[in-house]
């Protein structure tokens, strides 16, 4: 039995999960290398290709900037995750609460909700095709089309998250105010818009990741328009960086930096989001 | 008794909330299926006339040696793919989860490749495939590493199920790490009074306790990874000899540029049956095993 107290740290496991790191360090170590060295400092060679650059210059990243017009794929991918997740968090929240207070005593609530929840078993493959013609036809085949895309595709995982939470939430609350005359709109919003943060905080995270890294939808729908996102500006210059691999990967690392420092300052809600999103 | 405090405004306020999203759903999930449904029995080549051609895409899926190839090979990705991933992750969660130096920061540190965009981790591997391996091989002399990975028929699958267990493990730690800290300390002291360790520790009291946990990644991972697309985007294009070719890329490849619209829709609505039987199933065998307890 252990002893009563604090217990000793296990250096030697500590140990290996530091040298396990090096799983997650080494691609990361080999991006940036490769990203600050010159073609001519590339041999064939182990060592020569994982050493550190001769110079740590930034010619490289100027020059992928311009090839894969950086600056303006990271705007076109903020613009979309942004107003994914703002109104991800809107219209879900208001379908969740519409179901969460409804399904339990209305079969057509309760309808809406497995109408709902079953879209999370139709894989894109299916819907891409007709999805293509249809926002074609309808003038949406742009960033526009995408975002309304992307509510589509979340709103069955995100509904199903809020209409869970708030089944913890007393109604007690919206009666009071109901009491004061408040209407069921201004209760919403004022009432249980904000105590659902927790949640919001989960969609949020859930919602951007997987629209930040998502290359398939915009891939297919905004094919014709000419504007990239991010990742999708890395595949369609794929064949401008030839076999300068050095511009290439000065280019992915452009392409990680951004995820990288959000996921640096909010890891710790990044981490709850994707628990909570993941056990619920 | 609740409902008499509110009034019927309520109600119409909620079915304001309502339809309008549900329409949306209904424009852009619903209709797209029953239109793809519909394509599957014409043939199509997504752009021109077309004709109905009933069961015919359905007979010729079945006969069609690389739509057959590629179920295969999908298949024997996400199976090899899924154990790799929850073996791995179980142990490093465990091993997370003891009394280590440095917890949180190790914690943070395994998750990063979760967060990074799948086709860009695919296009860092493909080189480290390319090059670093084959010329590490030379190195140490070994033949086998001594070529390309990617460019192997017989090994380029490996090399993907590398790359997307790569990301995957940080996602399904995080999941069992939550599973292990539900686990009450006083479970295990109960159990080494009984004289329980080691591997029969795990077996009789974590592995059931955590049961949750490994249904939900089980689900997580099994539809990632039929799903899988960027990681062969990026990695192998299907190739080499299109022993790579996952479901979702020859419909993308072959639906969308390929003139196999009405083929392809076929092929995209098996498809969408598969997943569903196989999420059904998982749910409800995981289900079973968690009411025996």
């Amino acid at each position: 039995m252990k002893k009563v107290g604090k217990e000793q740290v296990n250096w030697p496991l500590t140990i290996v999960l530091i040298l396990g790191l090096i799983t997650v360090a080494f691609p990361l170590y080999m991006t940036i290398v490769i990203a600050f060295k010159q073609p001519s400092e590339m041999t064939n060679s182990v060592a020569g290709i994982l050493s550190l650059p001769r110079s740590f210059s930034l010619a490289n990243f100027k020059e992928a900037m311009e090839v894969t017009d950086f600056w303006r794929s990271l705007g076109n991918s903020i613009l979309i995750t942004v107003i994914t997740v703002v109104l991800s968090v809107l219209i879900h929240s208001m379908l969740g609460y519409a179901i969460g207070r409804n399904s339990a005593d209305s079969k057509f609530y309760k309808f809406i909700y497995l109408y709902i929840v079953s879209g999370m078993f139709v894989p894109f493959a299916i819907l891409m095709m007709p999805l293509v013609k249809q926002t074609a036809e309808m003038g949406l085949g742009n960033m526009a089309g995408v975002i309304i895309l992307y509510i589509v595709f979340y709103m069955p995982m995100n509904v199903l998250l809020y209409s869970g939470y708030l089944k913890n939430i007393p109604i007690a609350l919206e009666e009071a105010a109901c009491i004061d005359g408040a209407t069921t709109w201004t209760t919403y919003w004022k009432i249980i818009f904000p105590i659902m943060k927790p949640m919001h905080a989960t969609v949020a995270v859930l919602t951007a990741l997987g629209t930040w890294n998502d290359v398939m939808t915009p891939l297919v729908i905004m094919s014709g328009t000419g504007k990239n996102t991010l990742p999708l500006a890395q595949l369609n210059f794929q064949t401008q960086f030839g076999t300068n691999y050095n511009l290439a990967f000065a280019s992915y690392l452009l392409a990680l930096i951004p995820i990288l420092i959000f996921y640096i300052i909010c890891q710790k809600q990044i981490l709850n989001g994707v628990v909570n999103g993941a056990v619920k | 008794m609740k409902k008499s405090i509110f009034s019927g405004k309520r109600n119409r306020t909620f079915l304001l909330m309502t339809i309008p999203i549900v329409a949306l759903f209904f424009c852009f999930n619903t209709l797209p299926l029953i239109k793809g449904f519909i394509y599957s029995f014409t043939n199509f080549r997504g752009y021109g006339d077309y004709d109905w051609v009933g069961l015919r895409n359905y007979m010729d899926l079945f006969t069609d040696g690389r739509v057959g190839k590629s179920y295969l090979f999908t298949f024997k990705l996400a199976v090899v793919a899924t154990i790799l991933t929850n073996v791995v992750s179980l142990l490093l969660a465990m091993g997370l989860n003891s009394k280590i130096k440095f917890k949180s920061a190790l914690r943070g540190a395994y998750f990063i490749p979760n967060v990074l965009g799948a086709l860009v981790v695919g296009y860092i591997f493909n080189y480290f495939f390319t090059y670093i391996l084959p010329a590490f091989g030379q190195m140490i002399g070994s033949g086998a590493l001594g070529s390309s990975m990617l460019s192997n028929t017989k090994l380029a699958w490996v090399a993907i199920v590398i790359v997307c267990a790569w990301q995957s493990i940080a996602m399904n730690t995080i999941i069992y790490i939550s599973g292990l800290q539900t686990v009450p300390e006083d479970v295990y002291e109960a159990g080494s009074i009984d004289g329980a360790s080691g591997w029969n520790k795990f077996k009789e009291l974590t592995f059931p306790l955590i049961l949750p946990f490994f249904s939900i990644n089980m689900v997580l991972c099994g539809k990632n990874f039929l799903m899988v697309f960027d990681q062969i985007m990026a990695l192998t294009k299907g190739g080499p000899a299109q022993s790579t070719e996952s479901i979702s890329y020859l419909i993308y490849n072959n639906g969308m540029s390929g003139g196999q619209f009405g083929f392809q829709s076929a092929n995209a609505v098996i498809f969408f049956i598969v997943i569903v039987v196989i999420s059904v199933a998982q749910m409800t065998v995981t289900g079973k095993k968690e009411e025996q307890l």
